[in-house]
């Protein structure tokens, strides 16, 4: 029984121009000790997914699966009050900006305590000694000082420090991380990621990055899922789907890899994501791809078996490397 | 911190020179004549009129008159009243307790209620409690004043006798004014009835001066918390399982009340404003009607000294309002 299983996860958001589908029919699994990537460009609902899992979308959103459970609990089934008891303790969330989701008003020590002293009923003084060990753990110097400090006191790679600290203070079972080092600089990045490696290798916890960065994925991840235009196209164990992407979209997205450019000019993918009002009647990905033909454009592929990396493609690519291994 | 302050005063100096120059000029701009008003319908000879003006100083040149009213004021005096004799000064603080304990009583009920009911309605956004509230707000902030006093004077006394019509405490009671807060001073006096009966003069009047700064409060702390709500931080406090009445009653609130602070600042000024309508309605003995009786009177430096202590007061609120931003969102302290 894996850790996360969601089936058919649907999210739907009404906006004034009808309603718009975010995230489109996705399965997911992660088991313990998982590190999962899911990649996708802006718009392709990677994002949504997981908050939808969270329970943190607006209003506006309707989520819909067939199943979504964690834990051996369906969370699309239960009560906000019991999904409370989940979130926040065994399964938590870390986002893209670190400051601004710290909350200006408050010293960072007190929104980690909170979180200890709510979920754990943890008192004033047990609180405090654990967020001391939390910030040793995340590699915070000089934790007693630093819990006094307000978020913007501190540098965004300190604040993602923080944010690690209060996501993995309950130790949870499931970490996701929503594009933690997209607003940090280049070396902080780095430090991040082994961090959240380091955190998983110590706790067995299961771990969900998301990101558009390849170069992230080649260094962390076991398994990769890539979205596009709020399907999943394609799923793969790390290796394989960099040696032999079977969806033209993860192929296109490789290629587009600076240290993969063979040429003066770096290789794009033209167009962009389609948005709510020209969403194409056959493969979503078929106005941007080399291959598509009449076919495409009129017949939605459904996804291929777990050889061909389940992806949504009506033609595959690197079929015959699957022959060869 | 020190460098903020000694800043926020240095605008200081400015408007208040600015404020004795306005109340100064406008008061002369009224037509009518202190000396003929007080001479009332018996009227008086030529020669005690023209005394008159010289004694007053009339016959001098504007300027001259400003420079003096000016250079008074700097000096701690406001002048004497035209028509008591006493000085501006005395009479000011014998009557503002009275309006200082309405204003803080209309002050409480407006924060009490508006506060609570502007996080309710962001919390249940588009529904019908949201709905039903900010389109009441709006009736509220939209009356005047005088007319909803009128109103509820109508129903509460009249009609219903629950309330008094006016004044601040029934004529059987008396003792000496301590402190010159009523509610204060009846509790002191120890008679039986007297605090009660000082309490429900307040009402109506408290009612009336506050349902403006209310509507004003209700709506304002409504959008900033709809504002806030929406921000990432509230986002991490929803992912950390927090119950929503913490979410909203204290990460959310907490940074949503540095606009409303500055609407209650604010509001204290249009709550003396609408305090010498509400007490000439009620006859509450405060500054708001000792103005406009002197406006009718013609009465020059009580109601310059007036308005410049007026002016004073709301300058005071604001920079208080100014100092206080740093103390709820640290952020703002380090600037």
């Amino acid at each position: 029984m894996s850790l996360l299983r969601l089936r058919n996860l649907s999210v739907e958001f009404a906006t004034t121009g009808g309603r718009f589908r975010a995230v489109d029919q996705v399965d997911l699994d992660v088991d313990k000790g998982d590190v999962l990537a899911i990649v996708g460009e802006s718009g392709s609902g990677k994002s949504v997914s997981m908050l939808a899992l969270m329970g943190l979308l607006p209003w506006t959103a309707k989520v819909t699966a067939d199943e979504m459970v964690f834990d051996g609990h369906d969370l699309s089934k239960m009560s906000a009050r019991a999904r409370r008891k989940i979130v926040g303790k065994d399964l938590a969330m870390i986002f893209q900006e670190p400051m601004s989701s710290l909350n200006p008003c408050f010293t960072v020590g007190f929104q980690i305590r909170e979180a200890l002293r709510i979920h754990l009923g943890m008192d004033r003084r047990a609180a405090q000694a654990r967020a001391v060990e939390l910030f040793e753990l995340v590699g915070i110097p000089d934790p007693e000082q630093r819990l006094k400090a307000f978020p913007h006191q501190m540098s965004g790679g300190m604040n993602q420090r923080v944010m690690i600290a209060m996501a993995i203070s309950c130790n949870p079972k499931l970490l996701i991380a929503d594009e933690p080092t997209t607003a940090l600089d280049v070396t902080i990045q780095a430090q991040i990621l082994d961090l959240l490696v380091r955190l998983r290798d110590e706790t067995g916890m299961g771990l969900v990055l998301i990101t558009h960065d390849m170069g992230v994925v080649a260094e962390t991840a076991q398994r990769v899922s890539v979205h596009y235009a709020g399907q999943k196209v394609e799923e793969q164990p790390v290796r394989p789907l960099f040696r032999a992407p079977h969806h033209p979209y993860t192929s296109a997205l490789l290629a587009a890899l600076p240290e993969r450019a063979t040429d003066k000019r770096l290789p794009t993918i033209p167009g962009v994501v389609p948005g709510q009002f020209d969403r194409p009647k056959g493969c979503l990905f078929s106005p941007r791809c080399q291959f598509a033909d009449d076919h495409c454009r009129e017949v939605p592929p459904t996804p291929r078996g777990a050889d061909l990396g389940l992806a949504r493609c009506h033609y595959p690519l690197n079929t015959d490397e699957r022959l060869a291994s | 911190m020190l460098r903020y302050m000694l800043s926020r005063f240095a605008t200081f100096l400015p408007t208040f020179i600015g404020v004795t120059l306005i109340s100064f000029a406008f008061i002369r701009v009224l037509p009518g004549d202190p000396i003929i008003v007080m001479a009332g319908e018996r009227g008086m000879t030529q020669e005690r009129y023209d005394e008159l003006v010289t004694q007053f100083g009339f016959d001098r040149p504007i300027l001259s008159q400003y420079w003096d009213y000016l250079t008074g004021v700097l000096q701690g005096d406001l002048g004497n009243s035209y028509v008591t004799k006493r000085p501006v000064w005395d009479e000011f603080f014998a009557l503002f307790p009275a309006t200082l304990e309405l204003s803080i009583c209309a002050m409480i009920f407006a924060v009490a209620l508006g506060l609570p009911a502007g996080v309710i309605a962001a919390m249940n956004r588009g529904k019908f409690f949201d709905r039903t509230l900010m389109s009441t707000a709006l009736v509220g902030y939209s009356m005047p004043i005088f007319w909803w006093a009128l109103l509820l004077i109508i129903v509460f006394s009249g009609n219903l006798g629950w309330t008094p019509v006016s004044g601040r405490i029934d004529l059987l009671y008396y003792f000496p004014d301590t402190t010159g807060f009523m509610l204060i001073d009846s509790l002191l006096s120890g008679q039986d009835g007297a605090f009660t009966s000082a309490v429900r003069h307040l009402i109506l009047p408290t009612i009336v001066l506050g349902t403006i700064p209310l509507a004003v409060i209700a709506r304002q702390t409504r959008s900033a918390m709809l504002e806030v709500l929406g921000e990432d931080y509230i986002r991490t406090a929803r992912a950390k399982g927090l119950p929503p009445g913490r979410i909203n009653g204290m990460h959310a609130l907490r940074n949503a009340l540095i606009p409303v602070i500055t609407v209650i600042g604010l509001s204290v000024g249009t709550l003396l404003a609408g305090a010498i309508l509400t007490e000439t309605i009620f006859s509450w003995p405060g500054i708001g009607k000792w103005m406009v009786d002197s406006i009718f009177r013609r009465d020059y430096p009580v109601v310059q000294g007036g308005l410049l202590l007026i002016a004073v007061m709301v300058m005071v609120v604001n920079l208080t309002v100014d100092l206080l931003y740093g103390l709820i969102n640290p952020k703002i302290r380090k600037r």
